[in-house]
């Protein structure tokens, strides 16, 4: 919050009433927060997806932000691709520890061995995420599902609602979404049908990273720049893990970066960079000249609209 | 980081539509003015001129840059409002972009009800038409509160003055029959980039600013800088969870309060102080809209979600009550397919509160191509914009859209389908 005040001194008596002014970040904020207490007020039984990414510890903040003393009136959900930086997954962990909030895990694995999943070779298993998904909301209830996407990350994004309605197989139909005015929000579904809210939709990664210096949230330690053994492959280099290996012929390199998106590593890559502080991501983000997904996701390049297939198949 | 908040603090934001008929030049309109604030990435840039070279045409085509979905493309056709964002040194835009086919009324009222400024687009070759009323009309019956007139591809008219001077006569006997305030008119060319970031070289003999300038320098009224305080009740906190007094969770809609007024709690009109104003970060002495806190009052009171807190009378601020009210009359914009079905109940959702209504009167619709009225009207169609009376099932504490925008619209569902059918905003009586 900032605090700059206009005419406070000089009281009541003042032709015009005094105000706080308000920076960009705290509309941003208050947004967000009047999002989350809709949901709160407006569905029964509702769930925050929790990755351990970024966007995701933002959105704690502002559940914090939303409700604390009280506690969030919905558990976090991590829906597990089981190729998850063990960063991340320790991380996330933590973070819900430190809340004291029920943390809820499914899998991916689990999906692929009872045989609801299938894995393609060679795709990642960020579009299988959306099978453990629906499987998860069925199994739980849920009639909300709060995420951390954001519009300007891609075009099928920009499209989307903050409230975004699905129906009974999770689709998205873009053609046939419920109109948002104001700040009025519809949360109202049939059973078995279910919203998807995204908070901050309207923020961009530079509003993101500049909340999350001001708010000194704790994150992954792999967003920041460290040495790493990476190969490079068509789209970009990728962290040689178990599940990454070498093939023949190719070199490992060591080399300094970070990440800008965590997902699954076998398809997420990292960034050259010697961005080591939360500054340094800043002015990085502020200069750099490739999106977040272009540089970093091998899965989005696949064909131009692979974001709008996934997210009609009940992707976030 | 007391750095960075300072930096967030100087540039703010503007949210704005830009409404064109299709072919007026909005699509290149937009990429010119992502592309020369740099607000285009490296991978964006490329993929753009891929598909200018699939297309068997040279260079890149800026318009490409918000083309749509795998959906649209397949049918040749746009959906809907998509949002983007780009930032200058000065100042965070957000643009609603609404496509201008058959259903604009619906997504043009979309747009609007949130944006700061709307660009009406007109096509210098073909002057001021029909659909250029519309936008304006519609962006005026949306409140929108700066209304700039882009007169588009100047260069095609060798950047003529009296093509300018003629439109910009043209619309304004309208423009003022309107009632619009804050209205300016820019010559400009989306496709050759004069005048919309760059002053270029082309339009000497305009000396007002460019069209970045203008969304730079427009001033956004926040509903802070409207003196009447409206705190609808989002949800309450009971003690316990670490609090031994129930709070009023909500998001000041206008105004500014402070620690110590005497507010009333409507409808029921009982009258109260603030003893609290808490948010995570700590208690504040003062806070103003669009700020969310948690009030805490002085008596023990049965408040729930959907009453609204504001100013007693007896506060400097507190003279302009809202009203209390079981009818309403509004202007309202029918956006589904299925028609208004008069014998039904919908509900209304305005501010917090949720009611069952039924439309009991349609005074008149309104042709938005000429503006003229319709009475003896039965149904509303997708796109109709209507003067209707609705008879509520509970009061409603509002006012008048002009006077306050969040407390003066509404949306109506369908409660079988639960579909979003109308925006409603209440007229003034
Ligand atoms: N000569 C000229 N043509 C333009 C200008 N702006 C757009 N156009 C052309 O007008 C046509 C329609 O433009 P587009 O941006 O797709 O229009 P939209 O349908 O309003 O989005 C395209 O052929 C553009 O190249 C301009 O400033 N001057």
């Amino acid at each position: 919050m900032s605090i700059a005040l206009v005419d406070v001194n000089a009281g009541r008596a003042a032709k015009r009433a005094p105000r706080v002014r308000l920076s960009e970040l705290d509309v941003l904020e208050s947004e967000a927060i009047h999002i989350m207490r809709e949901v709160a007020a407006g569905c029964t039984t509702p769930a925050l997806l929790f990755s351990g990414g970024k966007d995701s510890a933002v959105l704690l903040r502002l559940a914090e932000k939303a409700f604390r003393p009280g506690r969030f009136p919905f558990p976090l959900l991590h829906i597990d691709t089981g190729h998850n930086f063990p960063e991340v997954i320790e991380f996330r962990d933590w973070r819900a520890k430190e809340l004291g909030e029920r943390l809820i895990v499914r899998s991916v694995e689990d999906s692929i061995a009872s045989g609801r999943a299938v894995e393609k070779p060679g795709q990642g298993r960020n579009s299988l995420q959306s099978v453990t998904l629906l499987d998860s909301i069925a199994e739980l209830g849920l009639d909300a599902c709060i995420g951390g996407a954001r519009r300007d990350e891609e075009k099928a994004r920009a499209k989307e609602r903050i409230f975004s309605f699905r129906d009974s197989f999770g689709q998205w139909d873009p053609k046939n979404q419920r109109p948002e005015l104001w700040d009025l929000y519809n949360t109202r579904v049939h059973p078995g049908e279910n919203i998807r809210v995204f908070p901050i939709s309207n923020w961009t990664e530079l509003d993101v990273w500049q909340y999350i210096a001001r708010e000194n949230i704790a994150l992954p330690s792999i967003y920041f720049a460290h040495q790493r053994e990476v190969v490079r492959r068509p789209g970009g280099l990728l962290p040689v893990s178990h599940l990454v290996q070498p093939r023949a012929g190719e070199a490992v390199e060591t080399l300094q970066l970070r990440f800008r998106t965590v997902g699954d590593m076998t398809c997420t890559c990292p960034v050259e960079s010697g961005a080591a502080t939360l500054q340094e991501i800043i002015d990085e983000t502020a200069r750099t000249r490739i999106t977040e997904r272009g540089a970093t996701r091998m899965d989005d390049q696949t064909s131009e609209a692979s974001m709008e297939l996934r997210k009609k198949e009940g992707y976030f | 980081m007391a750095t960075d908040r300072n930096q967030a603090a100087e540039s703010d934001l503007l949210r704005f539509i830009a409404a064109g008929s299709v072919d007026d030049g909005k699509s290149t309109l937009i990429g010119r003015l992502l592309y020369d604030s740099k607000s285009i990435f490296e991978d964006q840039i490329s993929a753009l001129e891929n598909t200018t070279r699939k297309r068997g045409q040279e260079g890149m085509d800026l318009s490409l840059l918000t083309d749509g979905l795998l959906a649209e493309r397949e049918q040749g056709i746009t959906i809907d409002v998509a949002y983007r964002y780009f930032a200058t040194p000065r100042r965070k835009f957000i643009i609603a972009d609404t496509p201008g086919h058959e259903q604009y009324t619906r997504n043009m009222v979309t747009g609007a009800s949130t944006a700061d400024l709307a660009i009406v687009l007109i096509d210098a070759r073909k002057g001021v038409r029909t659909q250029s009323r519309r936008h304006a009309y519609l962006a005026h019956l949306l409140a929108v509160p700066h209304l700039v007139i882009a007169v588009n591809k100047m260069d095609a008219v060798d950047y003529a003055q009296p093509v300018f001077e003629r439109i910009k006569a043209d619309f304004s006997g309208f423009i003022s029959e309107l009632g619009a305030r804050n209205v300016r008119y820019v010559p400009i060319s989306a496709l050759k980039g004069d005048m919309v970031v760059d002053r270029g070289e082309n339009l000497d003999w305009y000396d007002g600013p460019t069209l970045l300038a203008v969304l730079e320098s427009a001033e956004v009224a926040t509903e802070g800088d409207n003196e009447a305080f409206r705190f609808p009740v989002q949800l309450v906190a009971r003690p316990g969870g670490g609090r031994d007094q129930r709070g009023y969770l909500g998001r000041i809609e206008s105004g500014t309060v402070a620690v110590g007024d005497k507010v009333t709690v409507l409808p029921a009109a009982i009258s109260t102080s603030v003893t609290r104003i808490h948010t995570h970060d700590g208690d504040l002495q003062l806070a103003s809209a669009p700020q969310s806190i948690t009030l805490e009052l002085e008596h023990e009171i049965d408040i729930s979600r959907g009453d609204m807190i504001v100013h007693a009378a007896s506060e400097p601020w507190g003279k302009s009550a809202p009203a209390i009210t079981q009818t309403l009359e509004a202007h309202v914009c029918w956006l589904h397919e299925q028609p208004l079905d008069r014998r039904r109940p919908y509900l209304v959702k305005h501010t917090t509160r949720t009611v069952n209504a039924l439309f009991e009167e349609i005074a008149y619709t309104v042709d938005v191509n000429t503006l003229e009225r319709a009475s003896d009207v039965s149904v509303l169609n997708m796109n109709d914009i209507a003067h209707v009376k609705l008879k509520l099932h509970r009061p409603l504490v509002c006012d008048s859209y002009e006077q306050n925008r969040p407390t003066g619209s509404f949306i109506v569902i369908d409660p079988a389908s639960n579909a979003t059918v109308a925006a409603g905003m209440i007229a003034t009586d």
